[in-house]
């Protein structure tokens, strides 16, 4: 029992998992229906819903940004690309005859991707035929990737009026909000191809030892264009939700920190910034981690000025009960204690 | 009994266990040390030597037993507090930061300060100092990774004997290091001995032990064997005690290797390099291998030996020559394309070129297919499992788990997972770096059978060592490097230790037709006695290199 209870702590989902039940809890006791699930004019509806749909941006950021920490990389541009995703396909939709017609958001949303993926191959180029800095690399699209979407909105808020779109972020599908459905197939396509074919593998590889992965024959190049254009891609496809959402494209605030929201995610999953191996299953928990806290500050009554600290409290001690050494003294007291136990029963 | 000698040791020992998940690493070891001795630790990959040193520099906290250090009962907490108290330890491999100068590498941790700022004159001529007594002609501003591997080592043993030390700890020092290097480091040792310093030289060089160790402790499987004077103990008694079991692997195989010669019509030439050269590491040179031939690359260190082997498979790109691969010229100009005409290159390097450690077993071994096949079709997972378990049988893997990571193996079982992945791929010429490199006499007679039996089954094999008698031991042909340049290509007969000692340390490199010269030196090698007979002393190396 207690063999299987110390491999369950050696996990390293073990203790964001906690950190996830814990703050259930705090909800729990705060708002006693917090976990009713109830079906609303055949829409799913709850407070565990809105975590869902709320997190889903997040979510599938962190997912492209998970590979791209793997490799010992990081992807700053994220937030950047979500707003001229954002831009490009609002900017389409307002400049269509027909902005209703699904067609039209189709086209939308197609050509939002596809620059999406020019900007993601920008960054690969970057880092892996330049070879700059991903931290570098990815900080010049993420400055002037704003100024990219300022220039398409031409300074203004575009407010859209097209049902079809407004539905990516808000609408429903046989009763599962559109943008839960999209993040679960963003996620499920991204642990299959990696963990099916040998992508991941050589993810992890590079990540580890980049010159060890070249003599064996990793194409080390090719892999990071890849990963960065799939952070991009994702980063796009979070843009175009947030911006359905609200129906409007912000080129200031569409995604603003949502680089650091993803990156959070990953580390809180147990994924190394150092690069190596991953879990995406860790981002996901660290995902809905991040934006349970945000709903816990709601349910809780915590005053909005008091946010941010709560935040990084939360943060701080996950971190802590991850970190190697934090573990190794945790370790340590449970064997004294082991010990006084066993003298207890000996003496006895 | 502990009565038994007038010194008072300086550390002792006693019964000291440490266990690990499923293993007993150290069972109930005695060891001691006295001042002014050097002092060998001797046992085979996983004897538990690491483990020892661990235990007594406080790396690893003991289950049992007791550790005195000059008559005090201590126990370390880690390993800055056992170098507090005057145990310096230079690890096998070197834990230095490259992007640092040797000055602020050397004084690392305890730089000079003045009012509360580092004093960089005096760190820098304290490092100048202490770079002097090892006779290194090395600017303390220069960085570190601008030099070789043997220079980074040199500065990691200044940088622990700048601490007073009362016992250093050297594990596996020369490794990396060319007989010159071994020389100089011996002066030093020698010197720190003098000095009262109690020296601990773990090395699987046999000659350099002998050499350079007053006495000997030797563990097997985690227990004592004994503790033996050096000079009272023969060479073939502690090889015995280390193994437990009579070596007789070694002489056969030796006698086949002799007696099986390649019937050089019948071979096919699988690879020709002609003028294959590049800038500053290599001068251009031809070398054909052909089919099934084994060809040893010897050397020193620095002779281009491992440039030239780089080349060869791919590694870095040739700026003169190409490749003839069976006919067909060729410019190999990634690891990959190398692997795709079936050329395998194995790094001196394993753990920054060659094993993953963060990967699995399973994954390492199956790396270079997987890549050489691309990610989008993956190996089945019942063919990866097959291939692994049938490696890590045929190469004896310990621990035989698929699952376990690979950072956690001896070194041995690192180099043999290496080894998995090149043969993996079924190469016809597979280029081995110093495979048996700081790796234990068992595992290193595995691989040199293994090299064998490949060879004997059709592949090529170019071998690098540092250890003529192995090159000696396993080559039909032997090529010799000097100062960048091939300076002799030589069928192995009548050749010996101290012919090819001459031919790598021969000091004129100043003739326009080096192939002039060999035949010269060639001509004047009539000696034919058995490899094992002789017995090269580095002394006798470092004599004739150092009069270049």
């Amino acid at each position: 029992m207690s063999a299987l209870l110390a491999r369950l702590v050696a996990n390293r989902l073990f203790w964001p998992i906690v950190m996830l039940l814990v703050l259930f809890t705090i909800n729990l006791v705060a708002f006693p229906g917090f976990f009713a699930v109830t079906l609303r004019d055949g829409h799913l509806f709850g407070s565990l819903i809105d975590i869902l749909r709320n997190g889903a941006p997040t979510l599938i950021i962190a997912v492209g940004m998970t590979l791209v920490i793997a490799t010992r990389g990081i992807d700053l541009s994220v937030g950047a690309v979500a707003a001229i995703s954002g831009a490009v396909a609002c900017s389409i939709i307002l400049g269509s005859p027909e902005p209703a017609n699904p067609a039209t958001v189709a086209v939308a949303v197609t050509v939002a991707l596809l620059i999406s993926l020019v900007l993601g191959m920008w960054n690969g180029f970057l880092v892996a035929v330049l070879g700059i800095q991903p931290i570098i690399a990815t900080l010049i699209l993420m400055t002037a990737g704003r100024g990219v979407a300022m220039l398409i909105t031409e300074g203004q808020i575009l407010t859209v009026n097209s049902p079809p779109f407004k539905a990516l972020g808000s609408g429903f599908w046989f009763g599962v909000p559109i943008a839960v459905i999209i993040a679960a197939v963003v996620f499920g396509v991204a642990a299959l191809v990696t963990r099916r074919t040998a992508l991941g593998m050589f993810i992890e590889s590079v990540g580890i030892n980049p010159e060890a992965s070249r003599q064996a024959g990793v194409r080390a190049r090719g892999l990071l264009f890849v990963v960065y254009t799939f952070s991009a891609f994702c980063a796009a496809i979070a843009g175009l939700i947030l911006t359905a959402n609200t129906a409007a494209a912000d080129a200031n605030n569409t995604g603003l920190f949502i680089e650091l929201d993803a990156i959070l995610a990953v580390v809180i999953g147990g994924t190394s910034l150092a690069g190596g191996r991953y879990s995406l299953v860790g981002t996901l928990v660290g995902a809905l981690v991040i934006q349970t806290l945000v709903t816990t500050v709601y349910t809780v009554g915590i005053p909005p000025i008091a946010t941010m600290v709560f935040k990084a409290a939360v943060v701080t001690i996950v971190c802590l009960l991850q970190s190697p050494t934090t573990n190794e003294a945790l370790s340590g007291f449970r064997r004294r204690l082991a010990l006084r136990a066993g003298k207890g029963v000996a003496a006895s | 009994m502990t009565q038994a000698s007038v010194a008072v040791p300086v550390i002792e020992m006693r019964g000291i266990s440490i266990t690990f998940p499923g293993v007993k690493a150290l069972d109930g070891v005695d060891f001691r040390m006295f001042p002014g001795e050097v002092h060998s630790l001797m046992g085979e990959n996983g004897a538990g030597k690491s483990t020892l040193i661990k235990a007594l520099t406080g790396v690893y906290g003991i289950d049992a037993g007791t550790i005195t250090l000059a008559g005090e009962q201590v126990s370390f907490s880690g390993p800055a507090q056992a170098q507090a108290s005057g145990i310096s330890t230079v690890y096998q491999e070197v834990n230095l930061l490259p992007n640092l100068s040797v000055a602020e590498n050397i004084m690392l941790g305890r730089e000079p300060r003045r009012f509360g700022s580092i004093d960089w004159r005096a760190m820098r001529r304290r490092s100048t100092e202490l770079l002097a007594g090892l006779n290194l002609d090395l600017d303390p501003g220069s960085l570190l990774g601008d030099h070789s591997l043997a220079v980074q080592q040199l500065v990691a043993i200044a940088r622990a004997i700048d601490v007073q030390a009362k016992v250093l700890i050297l594990d596996e020092p020369t490794s990396s290091l060319d007989a010159d290097e071994v020389a100089e480091l011996f002066r030093v040792i020698r010197s720190l001995k003098e000095q009262g310093v109690a020296i601990l030289f773990v090395s699987h060089f046999l000659d350099q032990v002998y050499e350079i160790c007053d006495r000997l402790t030797v563990l097997r499987n985690g227990k004592l064997v004994g503790e033996y004077l050096v000079e009272e103990l023969l060479r073939i008694d502690l090889v015995q005690k280390m193994i437990g079991k009579e070596l007789t692997a070694l002489d056969d195989l030796e006698q086949r290797a002799r007696s099986v010669v390649v019937d050089e019509s019948d071979a096919a030439t699988f690879v020709q390099a002609t003028k294959l050269g590049r800038r500053g590491a290599v001068h251009p040179a031809d070398l054909p291998i052909a089919a099934g031939e084994v060809v040893g690359l010897a050397g020193l260190l620095g002779s281009g030996r491992t440039e030239f082997a780089r080349l060869l498979g791919g590694i870095d790109r040739a700026d003169t020559g190409e490749l003839v691969i069976r006919g067909k010229a060729t410019k190999l100009r990634t690891p990959r394309q190398a692997i795709s005409h079936r050329i395998a290159f194995s790094s001196e390097n394993r753990r920054d070129e060659g094993v993953v450690g963060d990967l699995t077993v399973r994954d390492n071994i199956v790396l270079a297919l997987q890549a050489d096949r691309g990610w989008f079709r993956p190996i089945p997972a019942k063919r990866r499992d097959e291939l692994t378990q049938s490696y890590i049988q045929a190469l004896n893997i310990r621990p035989g788990n698929p699952d376990a990571l690979v950072r956690n193996l001896s070194g041995g079982n690192q180099q043999k997972v290496l080894l998995a992945r090149w043969l993996a791929i079924a190469p016809r010429l597979l280029i081995l770096d110093e495979p048996t490199r700081g790796i234990d006499i068992g595992a290193k007679a595995e691989i040199q059978k293994l090299v064998f039996n490949l060879a004997e089954n059709g592949m090529s094999v170019l071998f690098i060592s540092a250890e003529l008698e192995e090159v000696l031991r396993l080559s039909h042909r032997i090529v010799v490097l000097r100062d960048r340049h091939v300076v002799a290509d030589l069928e192995n007969e009548g050749l010996t230790v101290d012919s090819l000692l001459a031919l790598i340390a021969e000091g004129s490199n100043d003739d326009d037709d080096p192939d002039a010269s060999v035949a010269v030196a060639v001509g004047a090698l009539g000696a034919n006695d058995p490899v094992a007979a002789s017995d090269p002393d580095p002394t006798t190396t470092d004599s004739t290199g150092g009069s270049r």
